[in-house]
This record gives C-alpha cells, structure tokens and sequence, in this order.
C-alpha cells in the first residue's frame, strides 16, 4: 500500500489529470472528496471515505429482492438507484410465465450475490445471474459498511478477506455496493473484524493487526491455537 | 474607513467572532456538522443522494439540492413561531444559490440531495453559520464538492463599517450584509443588504465582508481535517 | 407559446445581441397608469415591455408592533397567478413569489422615503396598516422590477381615508391625504449571462441567465444611494462584476425614476 495523502475537497492534487474523485480547473487538478489521494503516472483519483454506492458495470454487488414482477426481479443494491434483474439473466431453463410463479425462483426478501450487467445515462442497472460466482445466498447475517471501504475490506488480491474466512472458518462474501454476508460458526467474530477494517480502513499494516486480534479471540473461544488445516465448508 | 474604536462586545473593527467547528455530529444523517460564531449556532444535516419524493421533482440528468433553513422556537430571546415562515423561506432559496456553485450534481441523476439546517442559537448571521455548516455536513456525507464557500456578514453600527454582525449590532446597526464567498473562484454566491449605502461604500462593506469569509473557510478546512 | 432555447439565448448575449435587438444595457418600455383599480385606495397597472403586473394598496387600523410603537406598519405581497404564465400553480405563494415580495418590501422599507411615524394613529393602540399586494398578469421576465415599479406607484398613487370617532375607516368620507413619501426607491435588476451583464432580463434570459443582482436605490438630495440588494440564481459573482452591475443600477434607476415620477 503506497503512502496515500489525506485530502479535502477543493485540494489541490498538483499538476496532471483528474481521474475518478478529481476535477481539473484552470489546469490544475484538485480533490472532490474527503478522502484518500492518489496518483499513476499522472493521473489523479481521491477515493472518498464515505458515500453512497453509484453502481458500475461489471461490479459483484449483494442485492435483496424487494419486488416480484412480470418477468423481471426489481432489487435493492444498497443505492439510491434501483436495480432490475430480467428474468432472462436470472435462469436459462425455459419458463412458461402464465404457469410459473417467479418467487420458485427469487422471492421477497431473498438475498443473491449478483453482477451489474448494465448501467444507462440516467442510473438504470440491471443485474445478471449469469456469472459462475453468481448465487442465492441462504441464512448467514448481512451487515452494511461504506461501499468506499470494501477494497480494504477485500484487501490486495483478496488477502485480507481470504485471511478472515482461513481464520474464522466462514464463508464471506463481500459486494462492491457496501454489503458484506458470513456465514459460519464464527461470524460474529468475521463481522467483527470487517467492522475494525472499516473503522480503521487508514491505517497501516492493518492485515497483520486483524489477523493478530482474529487468531487471539479463536484461541480464546476454542481453548487452542486453531489449526489452518480444519475442515472447509 | 480604518477606525481604532471598539465595538459593544469589545471587538475591533475587522474582527470575527470565535469561530468553533465539528463535523459529524448526528448519527442518522449521511453527513452533518455544527457551526459556531460567537453565540450563533446552527447544525447541518445532509441527506443523499437519495431517491426523490414527490417522483415528479425528479431530474432525469442530475440530482436537484434541496435546502431547508429553519429556526427553532427557543433560538431566539423571545420565542419564535415554529414552522416555515416567509422568511425562511427565502433563506432557504438564497442558501440553495449559495451552495449551488461547488455541487457536482450531474453524477447522481434522478436523486435529491437534501439539506437541512437547523439554527439553535441566533445572534445574528444565522443564515451565514447555517451556509458554512452545510458545506461540512455535504463533504461529511461524501458528495463531490468543488471547495467550500464561506459565509460571514459585514455592516454599519453607529455610523462605523464592521465586520460579522452580532445581535445587538443587527437590532440597532444601519446596515447589514450577509455574503457567501467561493475563494477558489473568487466568487461571491450569496449577496443580500438591507441599510441605507452608497455604491462607493456597498463596495468597501462586500469586499470587508469576502476577506471575512477567506478566514471562515480555513476555519471549516480545518474542522474537516481534524475529523478524519 | 414558443420559448427560445436557452443556448440560442447564451450564445447571441456572447455576441451583443439579444432577442428583442435592445443593448444589454437597456430596458423594455415602461408603461404605468395610477389609479387603474377603483377599488383598491392606491393602485397601479405597470407594462414592462411584455410582463404586466398590478399593484394595489389598501389600507386598514390594526395594532403597531411591539417594537415600533409609534409607526404604521407596511407588508407587500406579491401574488404569482396562474393565468400569468403556464408555469405557475394555484396554491399559497412559492419561493420565488415570496421572494419577490419580500426584495420589493426591502428596497422601500431601508430606503426610510415613508415616513412611518406619520401613519401612527395612537401610540401603542393604533396604527395605519399599508398593505400592497401585486398580482402578476403576465409574465416575461423581471417580475422583481415590474412589481417594484408598481409598488411605489401605487403607494405614491394612494389616498389615505378618514377616520371616524372610533378610529374606524370612513367609507363615505372623499380621500385626500397621501402617503408620506419623500422618495421614489426603485429595484433594478442585472443579469449575468455567460460574461456579459444584462439588464431587465426577458423570460427567456431569465432562463438561460447564471447568476442576477437586484439593487435597490433611490434618490437623497440629488444623490443616489443604496438600500437593498439581492443576488439570485445558481451562478456565482466576481467582486468586479458586482462593482459593474451596482453601476448599472443606479443608472438604470434614474430612468425609472424619471418614469415614475411622471406618470
């Protein structure tokens, strides 16, 4: 993780062009947002510390099935936008709409891990099943964090959530939309250290710092070091 | 127009209040902040960007800024009538033009991005200290912004030009004139008076008044860096 | 009804030009008649070029404030009616109607040309209340200087009636008295549109404007001076171009004044 500056909006970035979180005027670039600056080959982006969720194609987000229509899913992605998820990115099997109910398949309440498949001008997403790591996600407890903290949350190449699973035993998965679902034995302690990650998402050395608080409170919850071999779901 | 006098609570000429600042004081709102010059007070709460109701305020291409001032009952020495009234109503619509400038509303069509501003304390400039807590409470709640813009008062008591308005100053000065400045821009985004002036004069009072609002808006840069 | 696009708008002031060929710093004609409604005991029609409003005052007793014991009390009104323009709704006044109000009410009050003290009636007790209210006919931009202009025509227009025993309005009785005014405060209002600075902006420069400035002004022993300004709109303003746009203003005013204080 490189040194990364702590900006407010109307900082200026220096001299280059303004990418995601920054805004060029008079040939100068200057921050958007309360958050933390960076800089490639003079590009600069500021990724913000708090906000809301604006969908992107091609983002694994965790959406709620708020309303069955028609032949399409209407679902909630934790945005100020609504997502639609058409029955035709939802299965491949053939459907005969006037004898199918469509909650056999997705119903109020369910939670899926789905992909953005696209997103118009005007923000309507619309959602699609079709991706292999795409599923319903059943039981387990979903929390909210600020969607601008999930990279820290997923960590570089995944390491830290991989780390959190290996240590507690849970299945984890987290939405770039800021919902993150556990699943396990442990996941009061998985939720606890997604919580940390978000308080302290600025920090240095913060993979270390959660993998030490997680191996300590398995140790005391289970008597013993956990071995890393034990059964995976 | 320099003058070695005193004012009624003691300050010179060119002098603001104490200013105090905190950023993220509310829970439930997506950003919020409190602002304090001298005994006025008011907090901020944004909310957004969030679907609009009514539907038909809507935006296809951006979201709209809705801003609401409004002061409590207790706020003032006798009490006021809670409620809107004519008067905030139009506080409500200059703050909104006086926020308009920084806001990048394009990134959110079809939303509301809404402001609220309650003034706890007023001591005069209430709708400049509700303009300087909004802007944190939007940067809190974090939306894209250009910058600040920085709001403060400059007037005439007993004759005299002043900077920052206080109560007893407003109830018995000749002149009041609250102004939003936007310092990267060099851009005045709130302008009202009330008071007898000339044009000559009018000039001196805004130009008084915008090198008030430069040392506001370090003082709100610096109550957002000591949050995070 | 076909309104002219914005950008057209933009980019003819970029050039000089506006859509009815005036100079930028030129206003429609004005055209007021006092004394149109017979009903009302002050009263008068204003036309500037195509926005028409009608501003009426009516007097009643009432109780001063509690802060001005000794002074008569004014409230102006603007009423923004539907049958003016395809945009407005029935319903109580808007923000813009209640600002127009209130800039117009700025501008007269600050100035001090009515001499309140005059309209007392009995200290603490009673008072003349002075209410004008404008109700907007049509409109094609710049209500704020078409209700300011009718605002102290009317009240210059106006007769105060007699009082009976019991302080209560004679309806018999012929009206003579005027108001107490000594002066004649106008609202001004200067568009920025792009970098170029517009007076008396028609609908369609309203529309496509970034930023106006009212002024208020009036005239004091051959001086002119300020008593009220309001910025609106979305945009933002330079130091200088305030400095232009006050300028503008005080000119313009003395046209108006002139205007007013002949019909």
């Amino acid at each position: 993780m490189t040194d990364r500056k702590l900006v407010i909006p109307g900082d200026a970035l220096g001299e280059g062009r303004a990418g995601h979180g920054a805004y060029e005027e008079d040939g100068k670039v200057f921050s958007c947002f309360i958050g933390l600056a960076e800089e490639k080959g003079g590009l600069h982006f500021v990724i913000p510390l708090s906000g809301i969720y604006n969908p992107k194609r091609g983002d694994g987000v965790i959406g709620k099935i708020e309303d069955v229509v028609f032949s399409k899913w209407i679902v909630d992605i934790n945005s100020p936008y609504e997502a639609v998820l058409p029955l035709s990115e939802a299965t491949d099997e053939f459907i005969d709409l006037t004898k199918t109910d469509l909650t056999k398949y997705f119903t109020y309440g369910d939670l899926i891990f789905t992909e953005i498949s696209s997103v118009t001008k005007t923000k309507n997403v619309q959602l699609s099943m079709r991706d292999r790591k795409c599923r319903k996600l059943r039981s387990g407890r979903l929390i909210t964090v600020t969607p601008a903290k999930v990279p820290r949350i997923i960590g570089k190449a995944g390491s830290m959530v991989e780390m959190i699973k290996d240590i507690t035993k849970t299945q984890i998965v987290v939405g770039q939309n800021g919902l993150v679902w556990v699943k396990g034995d442990n996941e009061d302690l998985a939720i606890e250290a997604v919580t940390e990650i978000e308080r302290k998402s600025h920090i240095q050395g913060l993979t270390d710092q959660i993998k030490a608080m997680l191996e300590k409170k398995m140790a005391d919850k289970y008597g013993s070091q956990p071995q890393p071999q034990l059964q995976e779901e | 127009m320099t003058s070695d006098f005193t004012r009624i609570d003691g300050r010179k000429w060119d002098e603001l209040r104490p200013i105090f600042a905190s950023v993220g004081v509310l829970n439930k709102a997506d950003g919020s902040a409190m602002f304090r010059l001298g005994n006025t007070v008011a907090v901020a709460g944004v909310y957004g960007p969030r679907k609009v109701y009514p539907k038909h305020e809507e935006e296809a291409e951006r979201a709209i800024l809705r801003t609401k001032y409004n002061m409590a009952a207790f706020a003032t020495s006798e009490r006021g009538r809670p409620g809107t009234s004519r008067r905030s109503i139009e506080i409500s619509m200059v703050t909104r033009n006086a926020l308009m400038p920084i806001m990048f509303l394009d990134e959110f069509p079809r939303t509301a991005i809404d402001v609220h501003i309650e003034v706890l304390q007023a001591d005069a400039s209430t709708r400049c200290v509700g303009i300087n807590a909004a802007c944190l409470a939007l940067a809190d709640a974090g939306l894209p912004m250009k910058d600040f813009v920085a709001s403060c008062s400059a007037g005439k008591v007993g004759d005299k030009v002043v900077l920052d308005i206080a109560g007893k100053e407003d109830t018995e000065g000749e002149l009041d004139l609250p102004v939003a400045y936007y310092p990267k821009k060099k851009q005045i985004t709130l302008l009202q008076m009330d008071g007898i002036t000339t044009g000559k004069e009018a000039r001196e009072i805004i130009a008084l008044a915008a090198k008030g609002a430069e040392k506001i808006y370090e003082a709100q840069k610096a109550a957002l860096r000591t949050k995070y | 009804m076909i309104s002219i696009d914005p950008q057209l708008v933009k980019d003819m002031v970029a050039s000089g030009k506006r859509i009815d060929n005036r100079k930028l710093d030129e206003y429609r004609d004005i055209k007021i008649e006092k004394g149109f409604v017979t009903s009302a005991e002050g009263s008068a029609r204003v036309k500037l070029g195509n926005t028409e409003v009608l501003a009426g005052v009516k007097f009643g007793v009432g109780e001063p404030f509690a802060d001005t014991p000794d002074e008569g009390v004014l409230m102006v009104g603007a009423e923004f009616v539907p049958l003016a323009s395809p945009d407005f709704e029935s319903g109580p006044p808007g923000e813009e109607a209640i600002e127009t109000a209130r800039v117009v009410d700025r501008a007269i009050r600050e100035s001090k040309v009515i001499d309140f003290k005059q309209l007392c009636i009995k200290p603490k007790e009673k008072t003349w209340m002075v209410y004008v209210d404008i109700d907007i006919l049509d409109n094609d931009g710049n209500l704020i200087d078409a209700c300011s202009i009718a605002a102290i025509s009317a009240l210059l227009d106006a007769k105060l009636p007699e009082l009976d025993e019991d302080f209560s309005i004679d309806t018999e009785k012929e009206r003579t008295k005027k108001l107490p005014i000594t002066g004649v405060p106008i609202s001004t209002t200067i568009a920025r549109i792009g970098n170029k600075l517009v007076v008396d902006p028609t609908l369609s420069e309203e529309l496509a404007l970034d930023s106006r400035l009212t002024v208020g002004t009036f005239d004091k022993n051959g001086e002119i001076m300020l008593s009220s300004m309001q910025k609106g709109g979305t945009g933002g303003l330079s130091l200088e171009e305030i400095d232009k746009m006050v300028s503008m203003a005080e000119h313009a005013g003395k046209k108006i004044r002139a205007a007013v204080l002949e019909s």
